[in-house]
């Protein structure tokens, strides 16, 4: 297949996953469409440095990507947890502590 | 079923024939699988945020997730492939049905013109740059493909060999260290939580 072919349908993912984030009034739907950006980018990243020759500065970049969604992945939870102690409830705009 | 939830899937299945169909027209058995992977990552995003309930988007979302790990294998970076599926369905998702326990089963909070409202301006805006940068930039590919080989040794020794990536592996492991042990920490219920009239 072509590169073109690999970057649509990354670029599509992206969308899906921006429209996710936009969406609904829900933390997780959040989470859920930064995890689909950050598969979206990786594909990108595998998808330029196969078309590219050779290397591995992409695949590299990927991994570490990988890793990053992992960390955010705990902290947003932790996060989370508390965020629903606080407010009982898991709506983005509920956490309004400083507006008052 | 509702009705709008038909059409969405009848929508979806046409999608993923015509898909299977260009795939097979213009490269054989490779766009074949080429575009399972591609249904099979876009169709779990669109059905993550069509469901109304939110345990069914988590594990829509794991349909996404082998997508793109399928695609990693066609890609030819198999060891990508297999830390996503490691990570990614068997951590994250792990980690956001969790997260389920806690949002309230409000069945009734998805809004149709909300969803196809962000589809239409989140697409609309990546097919305006998509334009504005296809008009410009030429792909620097390679002239012919390298063959698709194995690269979990190079990249083994790309993380330890002091010229490549040492110092990004050893930064990532501490960041690693710091973010587990901040969420334990964040995440912990206190003691004047758990004995109350203790404390008081």
């Amino acid at each position: 297949m072509p590169l073109e072919a690999y970057v649509a349908v990354s670029a599509a993912l992206f969308v899906i996953g921006i429209a996710c984030m936009l969406s609904r009034r829900n933390v997780l739907y959040v989470l859920m469409g930064i995890e689909m950006i950050l598969n979206a980018a990786n594909i990108n990243f595998v998808a330029f440095n196969r078309f590219s020759g050779d290397g591995l500065d992409g695949r590299m970049f990927a991994i570490f990507v990988i890793i990053l969604a992992a960390a955010e992945a705990a902290v947003a939870l932790a996060i989370l947890l508390n965020v629903y102690h606080l407010f009982r409830s898991v709506k983005p705009s509920d956490a309004d502590l400083l507006r008052e | 079923m509702e009705p709008a939830s038909r059409v969405f899937y009848t929508l979806v299945t046409l999608a993923s024939l015509l898909a299977l169909g260009w795939g097979a027209f213009s490269a054989g058995a490779p766009g074949v699988s080429f575009a399972l992977f591609a249904i099979l990552t876009l169709g779990g995003g669109l059905m993550c945020i069509w469901e109304r309930s939110v345990v069914r988007s988590a594990f829509s979302l794991m349909a996404t997730f082998l997508g793109v790990a399928g695609l990693f294998l066609l890609l030819g970076a198999d060891f990508l492939a297999m830390a996503q599926v490691l990570i990614y369905v068997g951590g994250i998702l792990a980690l956001i049905l969790f997260g389920v326990m806690l949002s309230p089963p409000d069945l009734n909070e998805r809004s149709l013109p909300r969803v196809l409202g962000g589809l239409a301006f989140a697409g609309g805006a990546a097919i305006w740059l998509g334009l504005r940068i296809s008009a410009s930039v030429t792909w620097a590919t390679a002239e012919e493909l390298p063959p698709m080989t194995s690269h979990a040794e190079e990249i083994g020794v790309g993380f330890l060999s002091p010229e490549q990536y040492v110092v990004p592996f050893e930064l990532a492991a501490v960041l690693l260290t710091v973010a587990l042990v901040a969420a334990v920490y964040i995440a912990r219920r206190r003691s004047i939580d758990l004995f109350p009239e203790e404390d008081a």
